[in-house]
């Protein structure tokens, strides 16, 4: 086996060029941080992009910035906080949910499996920001996409599209993605008691209201004790996020404090005993407990979440949360993934998609981890990963059952 | 005028057309199927007037089932298609080809579900933008992209040109407000993208699909996400001496952290010819004038407003009035609403470009364009989404004098090749359509084009979709597919490896 750990983009291409011509398929690597979700790849080679690194261009009056595809999430989090903006889709960090160190993770894996966090409902995914992409395609081939402006509808967005491809259709080399303030500062509304359904329904209040809500998690009996050190006090939490300027904070919270009084008792939680919480949901803090328990993440509309969890309950023993209003539902199981119970529930509940973010190789390799897709739409991605890898060189049965 | 070079018409397909026009109507029974000449003429082109076509027929399906019957009855009869929303577009993305099927969608005109819990509307294509933010507002919501034909353009127009406006900065662009589609491929098959919840399950199609130009399929039904209104808007107008202030201005207000919901920018003739057209009370003894407008909570906006004052005011701003009510403040935005046919008014005919530059390259583009300006022998307005640096230079021309039109286009041609130039691209809102589809390798390589080709052959394989848009060539899906292999050693062997 050899690992390839090209410093540039043009060491790169050859390297994928020789795969071609090789026909000898490639996993693709940033840090290996999220090596552990989707199918295990088995290739006799590796292209590791770690040492691709390098912020190629930052300019903050712009919000724009752009790197190569093995630069550290977090030396470029560091660099942007020194200017006080931020990567505002908040990209998660899988790593201690998958049994390994904090802060890892490169730009490129945060597009390649279109991270996002509890910010999500207001500020969308890595798809929502990346602006342009400079990729080598399974053929041996660069192409480019989009560009440094935040504005652009020339061509099709090839970037967007590489989002959320987990390295299957090509290896990007660079991106530009747009930055944006960070918040000066946020608080956080904390009703007790509720059960999900309620807390449903009071997070479609909060979401509905002019609040501006940035994040809306509900974090039931059974989850509640592992956040904040055991720091939450007297039972289910659903907790709901506002940033901004400071007068304006003050104004929303209370804004929420009376919305939200007819629900539950209510607490606010400070700046930065919030700052915390909210990195402990958007790491998925209550499941990182160095095991390798299946664990579902799932995406549904928001008033659907708790009736499927319920429902699903009934099959399989399994402890969840809530972020996304409802509709991220984390789960966690007692035993085995339960995968067609799981499927045919979120079918039945108006759809949506569950992935297997956790589970031991051998459980991957052997059920369908991404949501499998139906007939015509599968057949539709099957051509687009034939469009941009024809021999299959690319991450090969890593998305789909090969 | 000569305009634009499209595909050469299929003979096969014009002898063929009364075989072609009664199978339609078999399709879509009554009233949905326009074949006379005359009829037709309705439909022969789009927002980009100086183009235009009539179609091999015009249909109107009503429902899912039709389109998917018509599409899959062309791609087996390799007939073109033609997909139209309510034709609005800018850059020619409707344009009938003359062999053409032009499906029209201004029949799905029905909003099928309104969800506040969900904050989601499910829309049919052929709703207008506008349509939707009336249909929620009752309870306090809006649909947040605003493109300024939002009162007559669809939402699956929206889709098919990823469409902005003015809030885009603040809110995003059409991509970062739909949720999910139902779509029909050209071979007739009908597949859903999303739904109320985010994020895709496999690829990003749903991001392929946004600003495609209708060249991958049709959309049939749209989820698109609503927000509630903010509280309070208020509006501030500042004028500067020159172009390079105001755009230190922008640059200031954003490097302080804030995010105006719109910021807009014009220069001299547009203020100019705004004012005398609405009398907003612009300023006209200045270079630049902007439209700042900060939205959200009362103590939000009263506090971003004292701030943006004081940027406005170190760098050197020669006046700055704040809306002191809604009123006010739809005064300050009625002038540049009505920048366009302002300008209509000072000209017989005007041509709208649509680049988007780095902001801080705005000087070096103003007196780019001002040089061209005198070059061409042509006047130019500029109004431009200052937050986002997407310039609308307004070209000055009279269409009846003969070669003025196309020195129109050359210049514009020329003001796109500067954006490039400057590390900015194209078109920031209104698509390639047929008018700058020759201008695209300007800004992207031959395989760069061919890999966005190769993209259309998964969905299209026999490019009968909107063929004769967005690509200057579209080379044959066969032809993209083959391999140039490279026999090589291992890669750079002089590094180590693990």
């Amino acid at each position: 086996m050899t690992t390839f750990t090209p410093t540039t983009p043009a060491h790169t291409l050859e390297t994928v060029q020789w795969a071609v011509s090789e026909e000898t398929p490639l996993e693709i690597l940033g840090h290996g941080s999220k090596r552990g979700i989707g199918r295990p790849v088995q290739t006799e080679h590796v292209l590791d992009l770690s040492r691709l690194t390098g912020i190629t261009l930052y300019e903050p009056e712009e919000l724009v910035l752009s790197a190569k595809a093995g630069t550290p999430l977090a030396e470029i989090e560091a660099l942007l906080a020194n200017h006080n903006q931020q990567l505002a889709f908040e990209p998660m960090d899988y790593g201690p949910l998958l049994g390994l160190e904090p802060g890892r993770g490169t730009i490129g894996g945060a597009l390649a499996a279109n991270l996002s966090g509890p910010r999500r409902i207001k500020a969308g995914a890595a798809r929502d920001h990346v602006l342009g992409v400079l990729a080598v395609s399974g053929r041996g081939e660069v192409f480019k996409s989009g560009g440094r402006v935040v504005k652009n509808v020339t061509g099709y967005d090839l970037s967007k599209g590489l989002a959320g491809s987990w390295g299957t259709l090509a290896v990007v080399t660079d991106v530009t993605f747009k930055v944006l303030p960070a918040a000066e500062t946020e608080k956080t509304l904390a009703v007790t008691g509720l059960d999900d359904a309620e807390a449903a329904a009071a997070m479609a209040g909060a979401m509905g209201s002019s609040a501006e809500v940035s994040g809306a998690a509900h974090l039931p009996e059974g989850v509640v004790g592992r956040f904040l050190k055991g720091g939450l006090s007297g039972g289910a939490k659903t907790v709901l996020r506002v940033e901004g300027v400071g007068p304006s904070v003050a104004y929303r919270i209370d804004l929420l404090t009376r919305l939200m009084k007819p629900h539950g008792a209510v607490e606010v939680i400070e700046e930065k005993r919030s700052r915390t919480l909210w990195r402990e949901i958007r790491d998925c803090l209550p499941f990182a407990d160095g095991t390798e328990a299946p664990v579902w993440r799932v995406s549904m509309a928001p008033t659907q979440g708790h009736r499927m969890v319920d429902a699903f309950r009934r099959a399989a023993g399994a402890n969840a949360f809530y972020d996304w209003q409802g509709g991220l539902i984390w789960l966690r199981m007692e035993a085995d993934p339960e995968a067609e119970v799981l499927r045919g529930l979120i079918g039945h509940f108006g759809g949506g998609h569950a992935t297997l973010v956790r589970a031991a190789p051998a459980v991957r390799a052997a059920l369908a981890v991404f949501q499998p897709q139906p007939a015509a739409l599968a057949a539709l991605a099957a051509r687009l990963k034939e469009q941009f890898d024809p021999k299959g060189i690319l991450n090969p049965g890593r998305m789909a059952v090969a | 005028m000569s305009g634009p070079h499209m595909p050469e018409p299929d003979a096969a397909t014009l002898k063929k057309r009364d075989e072609i026009v009664a199978d339609m109507a078999l399709i879509v029974p009554g009233e949905g199927v326009v074949a006379a000449d005359r009829e037709m003429r309705a439909f022969e082109s789009d927002g980009l007037t100086a183009y235009r076509q009539v179609p091999l027929v015009v249909v109107l399906p009503e429902n899912v089932r039709q389109v998917s019957r018509i599409l899959k009855y062309c791609h087996e009869r390799n007939i073109r298609v033609v997909p139209r929303g309510s034709g609005t577009s800018l850059s020619g993305g409707a344009l009938p080809l003359q062999d053409a099927v032009l499906l029209v969608m201004s029949r799905f005109n029905r909003i099928l579900d309104i969800d506040f819990p969900n904050r989601a509307v499910v829309a049919q294509p052929g709703v207008t933008n506008l349509g939707i933010t009336q249909a929620v507002e009752h309870a306090g919501f809006y649909y947040a992209p605003d493109p300024s034909s939002q009162i007559a353009c669809s939402i699956g127009g929206n889709v098919a040109e990823n469409s902005g406006g003015v809030h885009c900065l603040k809110y995003g662009l059409t991509a970062n407000n739909i949720l999910g589609i139902e779509m029909v491929l050209m071979n007739g098959e009908v597949i859903r993208l999303g739904g109320k919840h985010l994020d895709a399950e496999g690829y990003d199609l749903l991001g392929l699909m946004t600003g495609s130009e209708g060249l991958l399929g049709v959309v049939t039904e749209v989820t698109v996400r609503i927000l509630q209104k903010p509280e309070t808007a208020r509006a501030m107008l500042i004028g500067f001496p020159s172009s390079e202030e105001a755009g230190q201005c922008v640059a200031d207000i954003i490097g302080a952290g804030i995010i105006p919901g719109g910021m807009e920018m014009m220069d001299k003739p547009a203020i100019h010819a705004a004012e005398d057209f609405v009398h907003a009370g612009y300023p006209l003894d200045v270079e630049a004038l902007l439209i700042v407008e900060l939205d959200g909570p009362q103590a939000e906006v009263d506090h971003l407003i004292e701030r943006v004052e004081d940027i406005a005011a170190k760098n050197g701003c020669t006046t700055s009035r704040v809306s002191h009510s809604d009123e006010e403040r739809l005064t300050f935005w009625a002038g540049r609403k009505a920048a366009f046919p302002a300008v209509g008014r000072i000209s017989p005919d005007y041509y709208c470009m649509d680049g988007t530059i780095p902001r801080k390259e705005l000087p070096r583009v103003l007196s780019g364009m001002r040089e061209l300006s005198e070059k061409y022998g042509l006047r130019v307005a500029n109004v431009f989404h200052a937050g986002d640096g997407n310039l609308h230079p307004l070209i000055l021309y009279d269409a009846n004098k003969p070669g003025e039109l196309e020195r129109a286009e050359d210049f514009g041609a020329d003001i796109l090749r500067l954006c490039v130039a400057v590390g900015g691209v194209l078109t920031g809102e209104h698509g390639v359509g047929v008018e700058k589809r020759d201008l695209m390798p300007e800004m992207f390589t031959e395989d760069d084009l061919n890999q966005q080709i190769r993209v259309k052959c998964a969905f299209d394989p026999n490019h009968l979709l909107n063929p004769g848009k967005m690509f200057p060539q579209l080379h044959r899906c066969a032809e993209l597919g083959r391999m140039h292999i490279h026999r090589g050693q291992m890669p750079f062997p002089e590094l180590e490896r693990f």
